[in-house]
């Protein structure tokens, strides 16, 4: 169980969510890469580099400063991570469980907020774009590939999102498999050792 | 149509040459290896499967960087081998409007010398920054002919980093030798010339040729990490032409051996003058024991006056530094430092061997080709095998440090590369041809025609200790028949040698910009993955430098006017400008907050004196502007940089002088839609 609240700390060493652009010009892509707390890119500029390509298109420019969502999870994480590991110490059945279902929640919660968004900036476009396409919206794919004009953008999970489901995974695994609810799960205890 | 005679006529030089070839042949007598076949040459020349030797799929990257000085035209070509595609042309002693290298207010100290600012020179030798005698693709450095410098390319951006002009001088020809490990680069005059001993040139009657004139050698140091120049000392050397130098390697690595003509110190026709003796010299020098006599308190020191110019990376600005002395060595002063081994008439080229062991000397006047062997020279040395001294250093006998000749090798020799494999290739100017021997009995083994009077010829690495001798490049001064015909001035060419095999293969026939004398090559995966894609807008440290739109700005200074100003997809900011008058000096500074690969903006504005300026991204570059009327100016970027580049463009309003209009500056601000005058 402690192993499932410290594999959350994934979330701090990897970006949850990579959005990849490829263009005839941009041979070698374009990555912007969603953390836990902040948003980067596979070079320094790589934020800003998106922000000059979707002005021709009038979305608003993209800064950390906007989501305070990234001022927010951090703390959630580690709050889960913390409340992790009280489950793990007391060690309840009913809590990992509790603790499990919260998790799940809390993704789901993220990959809807994180849907609003990518749908924010992808249709509110500024009237005076200088590149206007009749019909055409800029919602980036959640997941998977989509073409938008010159670009085809991909969307992936990434690393860190792998720790919340090795989270959920884990943390269900112990709810099913240290069946009695009288034993309390001491050998799980051990694993972080080994971590 | 073509007629018979028309035929004959456009056959005419060709047919002209191969009788040339054939008589030069016949003057040097029995050949014992196989001339040139007169009739197709070309065929037989050319390899069946040149084409797939030499085609590089479209996307995908030559096997070498080439560097081919341009000659008059100031600047260094750089080409991928094997393809010959042109890669980029390098700004160095001349201005280039293109880029504004020369006119912004950033470059324009790189070209300042004691003679003022001088925009143009004659670019004849690069030369590759070296490790333990081989090429390290740090740095390439190159020689300005005409008004003595030499100037760092660095090959992280492939611009001119450091331009360093040479007191004493006249001609700086044989110009520039890097040491093993760039302890020094090297740099001898072609002219000498009555020095004042105060960094100039006496007024002396031109009679006095002979009693007053020196020539000098430079060693200029180089910082082992950034690569930065300085003028160590020079030694003061007898009235002779220099020609051309070279240094040793492995046992002569402490050497550098000169070629020098004009040994009869004639000051007039020197091309019967010079041309007098049966033998001028190779002049040796021990650099590493000059710098000791330096070091030890044997140089003197003159007051001097000149340039060096340094290109600041932070601020992306060229400074020039005045120096005001200069030490010296006199030749005869030093024993033991400088040798003359007798050399047949007017020699050109030096070229040492891969090993160190053998000095081949090229005399374009000469039927043989000399080679001296290095051991052969110290044991002279030793023994003082001496045939007198000339201006008070010792000649050493030509027998005693001669190896051997290369018999009959064609004509007009002039520089010779070898690959590694125990041959050595040289040009031969007058029968237009290379000449591959061999180093083990200095036999002919094989001979190629090229198209036509070849200059120096290039083996990538060939040069140093371990040469990459799967390619050779002839570069030709004349080229007649060989293109389209472009009116009277023609285009020099470079032709691309298969010598993987025994036969010498023709691959690849490309025309060159501006003159090439010598060139070098490299593997491109020792430069490639330095290269700089940006620079960062972080470091940069330009006084003028804008950040940012909102730190944008227009002030004035009396009649001077900073305009901070930036460029990003797709617009620049301020681009509407009021409140400058007619004479103002006014100042764009542009800095292109572009961080992103390939990505430069370019500014020009109406009328400008100057040129166009191109901004990498990251930079700030500043245009100089003096508007001579009144009325409004567009300026514009120059780069196409994006689907929007056409709307990126401004305007500056230019009122009388004395007018009161108020310095106002803006962009994407909305006007008040009705007319607020009248």
């Amino acid at each position: 169980m402690a192993l499932a609240a410290f594999s959350l700390g994934l979330l701090f060493l990897f970006p949850m969510w990579k959005i990849y652009l490829k263009a005839p010009q941009y041979p070698e892509g374009l990555e912007m890469h969603i953390w836990v707390n902040k948003l980067a890119g596979d070079t320094e500029s790589s934020i800003q580099n998106f922000n000059i390509l979707n002005h021709y298109i009038g979305m608003e420019p993209i800064h950390e400063d906007s989501f305070a969502e990234l001022k927010i999870m951090p703390y959630v994480v580690i709050g889960f991570m913390a409340a992790g590991l009280m489950v793990a110490l007391i060690g309840t059945r009913k809590l990992v469980l509790t603790w499990s279902v919260l998790l799940m929640v809390a993704g789901a919660v993220g990959i809807v907020d994180f849907y609003l968004w990518l749908e924010k900036f992808g249709t509110n476009l500024s009237p005076m774009a200088p590149i206007k396409v009749p019909g055409m919206t800029y919602v980036p794919p959640l997941l998977g590939s989509k073409q938008l004009l010159n670009f085809d953008a991909l969307s992936l999970p990434s690393w860190g999102s792998l720790g919340i489901a090795l989270a959920v995974l884990l943390s269900l695994a112990v709810f099913f498999f240290t069946a009695a609810p009288t034993k309390k799960p001491i050998t799980v205890n051990h694993k972080p050792a080994l971590v | 149509m073509e007629t018979f005679a028309t035929k004959l006529w456009k056959n005419a030089p060709k047919a002209a040459l191969l009788v040339a070839v054939a008589a030069g042949a016949m003057l040097q007598g029995c050949s014992n290896t196989k001339g040139s076949d007169a009739t197709g040459a070309t065929a037989s020349a050319l390899s069946s499967d040149a084409a797939t030797q030499v085609y590089v799929k479209p996307g995908s990257h030559d096997e070498l960087y080439s560097f081919l000085s341009g000659g008059f035209s100031g600047q260094v070509s750089v080409y991928g081998l094997p393809s010959g595609r042109l890669l980029r042309n390098i700004p160095v002693f001349s201005q280039h409007a293109e880029n504004g290298y020369g006119y912004s207010e950033e470059s324009k100290a790189m070209l300042n010398t004691s003679h003022g600012f001088v925009p143009w020179d004659d670019l004849h030798h690069p030369k590759l920054s070296r490790k333990d005698g081989m090429t390290d693709g740090r740095w390439l450095f190159v020689n300005g002919n005409n008004t003595p410098r030499v100037a760092r390319i660095d090959l992280t951006t492939f611009e001119t980093a450091e331009i360093i002009e040479l007191p004493n001088s006249a001609g700086n020809h044989c110009s520039p030798y890097p040491t093993n490990n760039n302890e020094y680069v090297i740099a001898g005059t072609r002219f000498s010339v009555p020095l004042d001993m105060k960094g100039g040139t006496k007024d002396v009657s031109l009679a006095d040729y002979a009693d007053q004139f020196r020539g000098s050698i430079s060693f200029i140091k180089v910082d082992p990490d950034k690569g930065d120049m300085d003028l160590d000392f020079q030694i003061l050397v007898p009235g002779f032409d220099y020609d051309l130098a070279n240094g040793g390697k492995g046992p002569s690595e402490d050497w550098v051996f000169f070629t020098t003509y004009n040994s009869e110190k004639a000051g007039t026709l020197k091309e019967v003058g010079a041309s007098q003796n049966d033998k001028d010299f190779l002049a040796a020098v021990n650099w590493k024991l000059a710098a000791q006599y330096a070091r030890e308190g044997k140089a003197r020191e003159m007051p001097a006056n000149y340039y060096h110019n340094k290109l600041d990376k932070a601020t992306h600005t060229a400074k020039s530094t005045v120096k005001k002395k200069v030490r010296y060595l006199l030749a005869e002063e030093c024993p033991g430092m400088m040798y003359l081994l007798p050399a047949p008439k007017s020699p050109h080229g030096i070229d040492v061997d891969p090993s160190g062991e053998y000095m081949v000397v090229s005399g374009k006047l000469a039927s043989a080709i000399p080679v001296f062997s290095f051991s052969k020279f110290q044991n002279a040395i030793k023994n003082k095998q001496f045939d007198g001294e000339k201006n008070g250093i010792p000649v050493l006998k030509y027998e005693s440090v001669l190896q051997a000749e290369v018999k009959e090798p064609g004509l007009g020799p002039l520089h010779t590369e070898f690959d590694g494999k125990g041959n050595a290739y040289t040009s031969m100017f007058v029968s237009s041809e290379v000449v591959k021997w061999k180093l083990s009995d200095f036999k002919v083994v094989d001979r190629i025609p090229v198209y036509y009077s070849i200059g120096h010829l290039m083996i990538p690495g060939g040069d140093t200790k371990k040469p990459h001798g799967k390619y050779l490049l002839a570069m030709n001064k004349i080229t007649k028949d060989r293109y389209l015909p472009t009116g009277p001035e023609l285009t020099q060419s470079a032709q691309l040698i298969d010598i993987s095999g025994e036969k010498m293969k023709l691959l690849l026939d490309f025309p060159t910009i501006g003159e090439p004398h010598y060139a070098q090559a490299i593997q491109a995966s020792i430069v490639a993955p330095k290269s700089v894609k940006i620079h960062k807008l972080d470091e940069n440290r330009h006084p003028y430098v804008a950040k940012n739109e909102a730190s944008t700005d227009v002030s004035r200074k009396g009649n001077v006017v900073h305009v901070k100003m930036t460029a990003i997809r797709s617009h620049l900011t301020p681009d509407n400008i009021e409140g400058v008058q007619v004479g103002d000096t006014v100042y764009f500074h542009v800095t292109n907050l572009e961080q992103d690969w390939d990505v430069p903006h370019g500014f020009a504005i109406m009328g400008a004196n100057n040129a166009e300026t191109l901004i990498m991204p990251g930079a700030t570059q500043t245009l100089k502007w003096v508007p001579k009327k009144e009325g409004v100016f567009p300026f514009y970027c120059t780069d196409f940089c994006s689907a929007l580049h056409q709307e990126m463009q401004g305007y500056m309003r230019v009122s009388p002088k004395g007018s009161k209009v108020p310095i106002a500056f803006s962009t994407g601000k909305k006007k008040p839609a009705v007319v607020a005058h009248k």
